[in-house]
């Protein structure tokens, strides 16, 4: 870590960059400074334009407006190739080299030592081996990488980028499919290859894992540039405030007292719920008529618990309950069986089919909850379509309208309306408000009230959160994958969830490593 | 190394059929035969060299059986009716054929088309030509047929090498050094694994594309001309479905029909069971030769069943933890 203030230029320089995608502005005047021989921690939540900065610097996605330096000089890579080509190499989480190759090929492919038109085998696996050592590994480079774990496969990518005369080394999720002793390892890389005076981005959600290797952190959100520190006097608290946003706000809407709420009827329970390396058994009681809402970081758990909870994901431990009695939860047939309702955070991917029109979508659920052999007659489904879309205020109310062509928030009501339309008693909602513009944030949050009023148990999972505040009666707070808080009524607020993400930060901070 | 290397298991199924034949018609172990063998299947020999490159870059040549067929007409009413020479027919020839291979991996690579339906529309297009030149066989008379004809080194035991079988066997030793020891050959490799991530290295993959097809068609060609010294004649109509003997051939030999994995001796061992079952066919003599399908087709199920099985077995995660000597 540097004590005084570094004369020389930085090493890779970015300014002002700016970058949309038709009307979604992904980028907006980022800035970002990484000097040479640092380990720079890049942060932010899902959608905050880690990727989209990542991809504008090597070439991947032209930029709008903004200039790179790389060491003092401006760069305009074209593609991934020719930013490798400069100097800047990026180690995407899922490795880009070829399983089916040796180490040695991977290693040295396009470029081995030859003679007579013939590559010398000997030479350059002798080579590879000598790379390879530097980074601590003792390997057959002979075999075929596909033969070696991800960690393996990982640091093959980095030497061979290394290797590659790489200035700026970018690793993306490096850490994500590692075990802890290979993590171990990981970091024992990074720092001596930043000691050579490479300077390195490293993207990742384990804030663990930064406080442990970084020298500075970068934050973005929502695509804006939110403030460059110093890891070391950075506390996480604050860190995870610029990570999630406003820096407080004001406890609204109408909330019913927390001994009202206990006296509601229980909808689904589950208790020591859980799935070994997936999330940590948990205890979980969802009211009627009651919001929960899971907060936490990316990666704390949020998404397994709903999937958990929908029957998406199996668990392996624990015992489901749906008013009272202990069902079996399998799948997510099982799920809809009981009366569940999923609507799952990538809309595009697992939710909306975009070529169907809004009718087909909303009646898909039910046809299904149906079974082929009773289909909904044509009048059936037109009546039913016709009713959410008023209730929902669905926009345009064309039932006959491809669900591609409606804005982000109206595909999200008739996701909602397709899980109404099935009467469920319990609805998972991950990530309701994502993408969606500000005035539809607002209404959906408006309906979520409004459908809990009408008894229905929502589960609800957001990295807004103030919008958690809004309209949760509890909020259960995870952290590495697992429950560590569950807060009701009054003590639901801002500080209170931020202050439960972070708890055990300091400690860890303090004692190296958990 | 766990397990046996398909090329391996291919080997063992060549020589355990070899005995088998052997012992019940001694006269097969001979090196008569076996020069025989070698001569028939020399064009196939040929074709199926190409067909491995194609088959482990990913993709695959259905052309290469027309292509044949186009190179015998052509040669045959060049040296007959135009008047030709030889030698220059055969260079005009294999100018011709690498250009339409050239010109195939062009389509593949620039439009992103799937190299099925490219070689596809290749197949017809050759096959069509030959029969635009000429719908008869046209037998070829020229010297020079005849003096490679009888050409061939005596093997002890009586058999005889003939020109053919060492043209063929120059290219599967030639394949196969420039498979497993050069740049190309890596590279060939390197896009059946993955196209998007080859390119990503740093491999030209438009390039690699063009120069594999064009290899391809180039072997056909030679295959072409190697067909006519056999036949002594140019037919529109010889040498159909070969580009499926290829294939079999490559995928007996242990070659990866998605890519990747595969080798130019292994589909020479192939190419060679397929032969002895013919062969064998022809010794017994009371076995209709559509056999040699049903063999081949047998053979072919039971080769594609042990490739799953070997990449099920290679998709098992494999716990190796990283050696660490720091």
């Amino acid at each position: 870590m540097e004590n005084s203030p570094d004369p020389a230029p930085p090493l890779l320089e970015v300014r002002g960059i700016s970058k949309s995608f038709g009307a979604v502005r992904a980028l907006q005047q980022v800035d970002f400074t990484l000097r040479a021989g640092e380990v720079h921690a890049l942060l932010g939540e899902n959608g905050a334009g880690k990727s989209t900065l990542i991809k504008v610097i090597t070439g991947v996605f032209p930029r709008d407006v903004g200039i790179v330096r790389l060491g003092g000089e401006e760069v305009a890579p074209r593609s991934a190739k020719a930013a490798l080509g400069a100097g800047i190499a990026t180690v995407y989480q899922e490795v880009n080299l070829l399983p089916n190759l040796s180490v040695a090929q991977n290693l040295f492919l396009d470029r081995q030592p030859m003679r007579f038109g013939i590559v010398r085998e000997g030479e350059m696996r002798r080579r590879a081996k000598a790379l390879l050592a530097d980074f601590g590994l003792d390997i057959d480079v002979a075999a075929p990488l596909r033969n070696y774990s991800v960690a393996i496969q990982h640091v093959t990518a980095i030497a061979r980028a290394v290797d590659l005369s790489a200035r700026v080394l970018i690793l993306d999720e490096p850490t994500a499919s590692l075990d802890r002793h290979e993590v171990e390892i990981l970091f024992g890389i990074m720092r001596q290859l930043a000691q050579r005076g490479i300077g390195i981005v490293f993207v990742s959600h384990f804030l663990d894992q930064v406080y442990e290797i970084s020298d500075r952190i970068t934050v973005l959100r929502n695509g804006r540039l939110v403030g460059e520190r110093e890891t070391a006097s950075l506390p996480r608290l604050d860190l995870i405030r610029m990570m999630l946003g406003r820096e407080l706000a004001e406890t609204t809407g109408t909330r019913a007292s927390a001994s009202e709420h206990m006296a509601r009827e229980i909808c689904a329970s589950f208790e020591g719920y859980g799935r070994a390396g997936y999330v940590a058994p948990f205890n979980l009681e969802l009211r009627h008529g009651e919001v929960v809402g899971l907060a936490g970081l990316l990666g704390s758990g949020r998404t397994e618990t709903a999937r958990l909870v929908f029957g998406a994901e199996r668990a392996d431990r624990g015992q489901a309950r749906v008013e009272g009695a202990a069902v079996r939860l399998h799948s997510p047939r099982d799920g809809v069986r009981l009366g569940f309702g999923y609507c799952p955070e990538e809309r595009k991917t697992d939710g909306i089919v975009a070529e169907l029109s809004v009718r087909e979508n909303i009646v898909l659920a039910l046809q299904a909850k149906r079974g082929l052999h009773r289909p909904l007659s044509r009048r059936e489904q037109d009546e039913i379509a016709h009713r959410y879309v008023r209730m929902l205020d669905i926009r345009p109310a064309d039932p006959e309208r491809p669900v591609g062509l409606l804005s982000g928030g109206n595909q999200q009501k008739v996701l909602l309306a397709r899980w109404l339309a099935t009467s469920p008693r319990l609805l998972v909602l991950d990530e309701p408000t994502r993408g969606i513009d500000v005035g539809a944030h607002a209404e959906i949050i408006r309906l979520i009230r409004e459908l809990c009023d009408d008894g229905l148990s929502l589960l609800v999972i957001s990295s807004e959160l103030d919008e958690i505040v809004t309209y949760s009666d509890r909020v259960v707070v995870l952290r590495d994958r697992a429950h560590v808080e569950e807060l009701a009524g009054e003590a639901i607020d801002v500080g209170n969830i931020l202050a439960a993400i972070a708890a055990d930060g300091a400690a860890t901070v303090h004692e190296g490593r958990a | 190394m766990k397990g046996l290397p398909p090329v391996l298991i291919t080997a063992t199924v060549l020589v355990a059929g070899f005995a088998l034949c052997a012992v019940q018609f001694p006269n097969i172990a001979s090196t008569r035969v076996v020069g025989n063998l070698l001569t028939d299947n020399a064009f196939l020999g040929i074709v199926a060299t190409g067909m491995t490159f194609v088959i482990i870059s990913g993709g695959i040549d259905l052309s290469v059986g027309s292509v044949i067929g186009f190179t015998t007409v052509f040669v045959a009413l060049a040296i007959e009716r135009w008047g030709v020479p030889p030698l220059v027919a055969f260079v005009a020839i294999l100018a011709l054929s690498a250009a339409f291979g050239a010109a195939m991996g062009t389509v593949i690579h620039v439009f992103d088309l799937p190299p099925f339906i490219v070689t596809l529309a290749g197949m017809f297009l050759a096959r069509g030509a030959s029969f635009l030149l000429s719908t008869e066989s046209v037998p070829i008379a020229a010297p020079v047929y005849s003096t490679i004809s009888d050409f061939a080194l005596r093997m002890p035991g009586g058999g005889r090498l003939t020109a053919i079988a060492i043209i063929m066997l120059v290219i599967v030793v030639g394949g196969a050094l420039l498979l497993h020891l050069t740049r190309f050959g890596a590279n060939v490799y390197a896009l059946g694994g993955s196209r998007a991530t080859a390119s990503l290295m740093g491999v030209a993959v438009g390039k690699m594309t063009i120069k594999i097809y064009m290899l391809s068609s180039l072997l056909a060609g030679i295959a072409g001309i190697v067909f006519s010294f056999y036949t002594s004649a140019g037919y529109s109509l010889s040498a159909v479905g070969v580009e499926l003997d290829g294939i079999a051939a490559a995928v007996i030999g242990g070659t990866l029909l998605t890519g990747g994995q595969g080798s130019v001796i292994g589909t020479f061992l192939g190419v060679l069971i397929q032969g002895l079952i013919q062969t064998y066919i022809n010794f017994d003599g009371t076995l209709s030769s559509w056999w040699t399908k049903i063999a081949t087709g047998v053979l072919l199920f039971a080769f594609i069943a042990l490739q799953q099985g070997l990449v099920a077995l290679a998709r098992r995660p494999v716990a190796k933890s990283m050696g660490v000597a720091s």
